[in-house]
């Protein structure tokens, strides 16, 4: 089908607050294909949570279009059917919670879809899995730690299995063990699953693997490309207070005072050959 | 030096005797020097949030001591007396916020100090300031007009208004953009500078390397690793476990003193690493 994907088209956005008209986006235009994964990097207030909640309808455009598949974002008769489509996993688990016990938290999901039992259970298992807290099955999600909390809202999505997994900064709270599995998951969905991925975080590290970044200032998209197009204009995105990975600041620096490297470095490994060299 | 915080055979277990019982802290000891700088690690679950909370007597020891500013924590009649002298903010302590007005929260402490209404103004100015808020544009904000990255700095400024002697943070970065981040390392600083003590539980050891004094790595409710940075730094089983990443200079010197060079790894700057690379060159 070609109206697979989602297509943002001029969409701009404002809010009131107390007479004051804030623009909160601004003229964003963006497509995303099925399969892509997308990072969202953007100053707290950017607009990255609003454009966010707009992917499955919960914020409508106050102009421009969004389509899902197709769907105008816009037509709540549409909402039911986009909401299958795109699971969006907010910041904080505490305010998305709501079972007395993790299974029946995630089985909540699937249960409204209208699926069998076995299904039920064959999805809540594997969502589980993927966040390997499966021991936690019969706890109840409130006496969980932050991160533990963040893991079961992550799993409750998983198990709608949604097109599109959007993931509105889902490491915030967690370990580096759990960080580095929840990115090799996100990365399997990705490819083997060919689930699209739409991911914020404010750490630049965790967008390796992403396809796409877009920056976004102030409401309006700032630089997009991949993640090494981006990083390599760090001074660009110093002037808007975000950051490039560590190595990338330290190659600039070397660059600043002199130094002329070929083949630009992007890692340290690379860097390392470099300086062997030398 | 007095020791500030001196935790001994520390057990803790919530809900004792139930089916949910939980042992959540096991024989946990260690001290700091006033004025230090304390990052708790640890995976999710392994009793962080719990340890932070027996600090300001909110949770009171099961089993061993905690003794914070020479007060017995499990006493009950000082424990209510602690919160003036250890504040402690919460994970996402922008959603506690309960006053109309941004002066309004920030004063809620101090003014339960029993202080005059013109100190109490002092503090409020002051503290919002080292929130980078100016004060004056601020005050009449309502709290639930403001973002979650300002929300949460006006939290942290109600905390710094009681001028603790221990500021004990629960992940207070987590979802802040990199200005915000930087803030919360300069407040630290700030206190480091007045020789205040700081507790922060968080998860990017790259972050706080810098000016941490002491580390303290939590797994499954034991304390596995407590001692300087640079005894850290050191034991790479430990790092490589729990995952800890250094930053990416530090990890460039180390690997190019492997491959054989003879370069200073006792660096933990990025400026300073960026000139000794550029002498390795030269």
């Amino acid at each position: 089908m070609d109206n697979q994907g989602i297509e943002i088209k001029n969409v701009s956005k404002k809010y009131n607050n107390a007479g004051n008209e804030i623009a909160v986006l601004h003229d964003i235009s963006l497509t995303i294909k099925p399969g892509d994964y997308i990072g969202l990097m953007g100053m707290n207030g950017a607009g990255k949570s609003t454009l966010i909640r707009m992917l499955n309808g919960l914020i409508k455009p106050g102009e421009g279009k969004i389509h899902i598949n197709g769907m105008d974002t816009a037509d709540s008769d549409n909402m039911t059917s986009i909401r299958k489509l795109v699971g969006v996993v907010f910041q904080n688990p505490d305010n998305q919670l709501i079972c007395p016990v993790i299974e029946e938290e995630i089985a909540f999901g699937p249960e409204n879809l209208g699926l069998p039992l076995s299904e039920i259970n064959q999805r809540v298992n594997w969502a589980l899995h993927a966040v390997e807290m499966e021991k936690m099955k019969h706890h109840s999600p409130h006496l969980l730690s932050g991160g533990q909390k963040q893991k079961i809202a992550l799993a409750s999505i998983l198990a709608m299995l949604p097109s599109y997994l959007v993931l509105d900064e889902p490491f915030a709270m967690l370990d580096p063990v759990s960080r580095w599995e929840l990115l090799a998951q996100i990365r399997r969905l990705n490819t083997e699953h060919n689930i699209t991925i739409i991911l914020s975080s404010h750490n630049p590290e965790d967008f390796m693997h992403a396809k796409r970044l877009i920056v976004l200032d102030h409401g309006s998209i700032y630089l997009q490309g991949s993640p090494r197009e981006v990083y390599s204009q760090d001074g660009k995105l110093a002037a808007i207070g975000l950051e490039a990975p560590g190595i990338y600041q330290l190659i600039r620096q070397l660059q600043q005072a002199g130094c002329y490297f070929s083949d630009n470095p992007n890692s340290i490994q690379e860097l390392v050959e470099i300086i062997c060299q030398k | 030096m007095p020791k500030i915080i001196d935790v001994k055979e520390l057990d803790f277990i919530y809900m004792p005797g139930s089916p949910y019982e939980q042992n959540a802290l096991k024989n946990i000891s260690f001290s700091l020097d006033e004025g230090e700088f304390l990052g708790i690690f640890g995976p999710n679950g392994s009793g962080k949030s719990t340890l932070v909370q027996l600090f300001n007597g909110l949770l009171s020891p099961g089993r061993g001591t905690v003794t914070v500013c020479d007060t017995d924590t499990a006493d009950k009649k000082l424990r209510q007396q602690l919160w003036k002298k250890v504040s402690l903010v919460f994970q996402y302590p922008e959603q506690q916020i309960f006053q109309i007005s941004v002066y309004d929260e920030v004063a809620y402490g101090p003014r339960n100090l029993g202080i005059s209404e013109t100190e109490v103004r002092q503090r409020v100015y002051l503290a919002l300031e080292q929130v980078g808020l100016i004060p004056e544009e601020t005050i009449g904000v309502t709290p639930i007009s403001l973002s979650g990255g300002m929300r949460r700095r006006v939290a942290i400024a109600g905390m710094l208004a009681l001028n603790p002697e221990i500021l004990v943070m629960d992940e207070p970065m987590a979802g802040l953009d990199p200005i915000g981040r930087k803030l919360i390392l300069d407040i630290i600083n700030n206190r480091k500078e007045h020789k205040l003590t700081s507790v922060m539980t968080s998860h990017n050891l790259k972050e706080i390397i810098a000016i941490a004094d002491k580390i303290a790595i939590m797994d499954s409710g034991c304390l596995v690793f407590f001692g300087a940075v640079s005894e850290l730094l050191e034991n790479n089983n430990i790092l490589a476990k729990y995952r800890l990443e250094l930053p990416d200079h530090i990890q460039l010197l180390s690997a190019l003193a492997e491959r054989g060079l003879k370069v200073n790894t006792n660096i933990r700057s990025l400026n300073e690493a960026a000139l000794e690379i550029l002498r390795l060159l030269a």
